[in-house]
């Protein structure tokens, strides 16, 4: 069985982005001061990554679990509320 | 107050909120079910088995039309290696209707049906973003421009819950070492093919919990239940532990998924889905305070979860504690009183049924699960590598007692006083 990666894994997911509104957003100068980053490894999605030393966050993509909101060590760095209705992952098995 | 006041708003249409409203509903109180997604169950995930006596109390007459996928007729705890699993089999005819693998997307949306049917207002596609509060009690919710008021608030927006710290409930938010982290691949396969891979009959199912490597040897571990035309596969593991050692859940998946032991029964799979979802592990150690004025919590919101390793429960709890709240606000109705000291009837209720009885009971498990790592690494690493000496013939090894050789692969690894300190203290603990 060939792994695979994750961008292929979101692709089969259903989602309704909401191209207006992101629904996470991270405040890059409080990320800065975060050296171990673990929303960049522990996002199932693994939608956070770092880019030239800063943090940056795609939320198209997102599964709506809240890992990186109870994983995150800087208070107000992440906030985080849920896409407006009908946004977001729409699962058809869950 | 001007405003039009129901009785009862309920927040989320999982199964918590689904049995609260139709229990509200039942009683002929006015209700309004609030989901977020655009149908009841397309947020939710879960690994997933539901254990059918809280739901058999909440729908006795038709709740084996639920849209379940496969009664559970085999039960399998493996100890998993990179290279090997070592496996307690149960097969039995003896098992009944306990248990039923299941989807959310399905199972939700017909909770949610049962709910409207009895007369409660199901309104999906709508985000609650804060409740209302007034002169500290609360009094309704506020979606984007629109208010609604109601005597009640039923939270059931399942284990990343929000609404419960604005009310004062959760004083603190969720301690990473009471939550943890679940991922999952729906892969799907003719029915057939499960029915033959996973040695069942006809509609009968096989739930598969793992203990080792699917979880990178961290608390934690990995799940399979066969559906009627796919296969759920996923791991857990604590939000503490992935931030302590830096695992990716995301790779422990696949790498998981292409186990050689998994592999063949996964084989010509199509991968469905890919999902991740909060699971609240700490039990009561995480219980925010149950209820307020106007306000009430149930279900994964409340931390009603129990790991015991071997059995995984959440949605029984789920559905028990939506019909107990619900409960609470009808006497509520008939005192015209929803101050926090009638609706705190709510926890009482609990403490008589199995969900706290069984939530108390088992408090020690989750500190026994999070402070005994061998279980997890150690341990199955031992089992394989006495058990693989076991069955070696290859005619050179020097003949040797079983126990010797037993201690000879422990040597090392872990001393038999921590073997019979864990094993004491697992046994205490359950």
């Amino acid at each position: 069985m060939k792994p695979m990666s994750i961008e292929d894994r979101l692709g089969v997911n259903k989602f309704a982005v909401d191209e207006e509104n992101a629904h996470i957003k991270v405040d890059t100068q409080i990320c800065r001061t975060c050296t171990d980053k673990p929303c960049t490894w522990a996002c199932p999605a693994l939608l956070y990554t770092v880019s030239n030393g800063e943090l940056k966050f795609d939320y198209a993509g997102c599964l709506e679990c809240g890992t990186c909101r109870i994983i995150c060590p800087r208070p107000g760095a992440i906030s985080w509320e849920y896409p407006q209705g009908t946004f977001g992952v729409h699962f058809r098995y869950g | 107050m001007a405003e039009e006041r129901m009785h009862a708003i309920v927040v989320g249409a999982g199964p918590a909120g689904s049995a609260a409203a139709l229990t509200l509903a039942r009683a002929g109180l006015e209700v309004v079910l609030i989901e977020r997604g655009a149908a009841p169950g397309a947020k939710n995930m879960t690994g997933g088995r539901l254990y059918t006596h809280a739901l058999k109390r909440l729908l006795p007459d038709n709740w084996a039309e639920a849209p379940m996928e496969r009664r559970v007729t085999r039960e399998l705890v493996t100890f998993l290696t990179e290279e090997s699993a070592i496996s307690l089999d149960l097969k039995s005819t003896r098992m009944g209707d306990n248990s039923y693998t299941v989807l959310r997307s399905r199972l939700d949306a017909w909770l949610a049906e049962q709910a409207e049917a009895a007369g409660a207002m199901v309104a999906s596609g709508v985000k609650v973003d804060a409740l209302l509060v007034e002169d500290g009690r609360v009094v309704g919710v506020r979606c984007g421009e629109d208010e609604m008021y109601a005597h009640a608030v039923i939270v059931a927006e399942g284990a990343n819950c929000l609404l419960p710290r604005q009310a004062g409930l959760r004083t603190r938010e969720i301690d990473p070492h009471h939550i943890a982290t679940g991922v999952k691949t729906t892969i799907e396969l003719p029915r057939q093919v499960i029915e033959d891979r996973f040695n069942l009959n006809p509609g009968e199912g096989a739930a598969q919990l793992f203990v080792g490597s699917p979880s990178g040897g961290l608390p934690g571990g990995g799940f399979l239940y066969t559906n009627q035309e796919s296969v759920s596969l996923g791991l857990v593991m604590t939000v503490a532990g992935m931030q302590k050692h830096q695992v990716r859940p995301a790779d422990l998946m696949e790498a998981f998924r292409a186990h050689p032991a998994l592999e063949p029964l996964l084989a010509g799979g199509k991968v469905a889905e890919y999902s991740a979802h909060l699971v609240p592990e700490g039990g009561v150690h995480m219980m925010p305070q149950l209820a307020g004025d106007g306000i009430l919590i149930a279900g994964d919101a409340a931390g009603f979860v129990l790991n015991l390793g071997f059995v995984i429960r959440g949605m029984d709890f789920a559905i028990a504690s939506g019909m107990h709240a619900a409960e609470a606000v009808i006497e509520a109705a008939a005192k015209g009183d929803y101050s926090a000291k009638t609706l705190t009837g709510y926890e009482q209720r609990l403490r008589d049924s199995f969900v706290l009885k069984e939530l108390a009971f088992y408090q020690r498990v989750p500190g026994f699960i999070e402070n005994t790592p061998r279980m997890f690494g150690t341990y199955p690493a031992l089992i394989e590598s006495i058990l693989t000496r076991m069955f070696t013939v290859d005619g050179t090894t020097e003949p040797a007692h079983l126990a010797s050789m037993a201690l000879t692969e422990m040597n090392g690894k872990a001393s038999l006083m921590q073997l019979a300190g864990d094993a004491w203290r697992g046994v205490r603990a359950l």
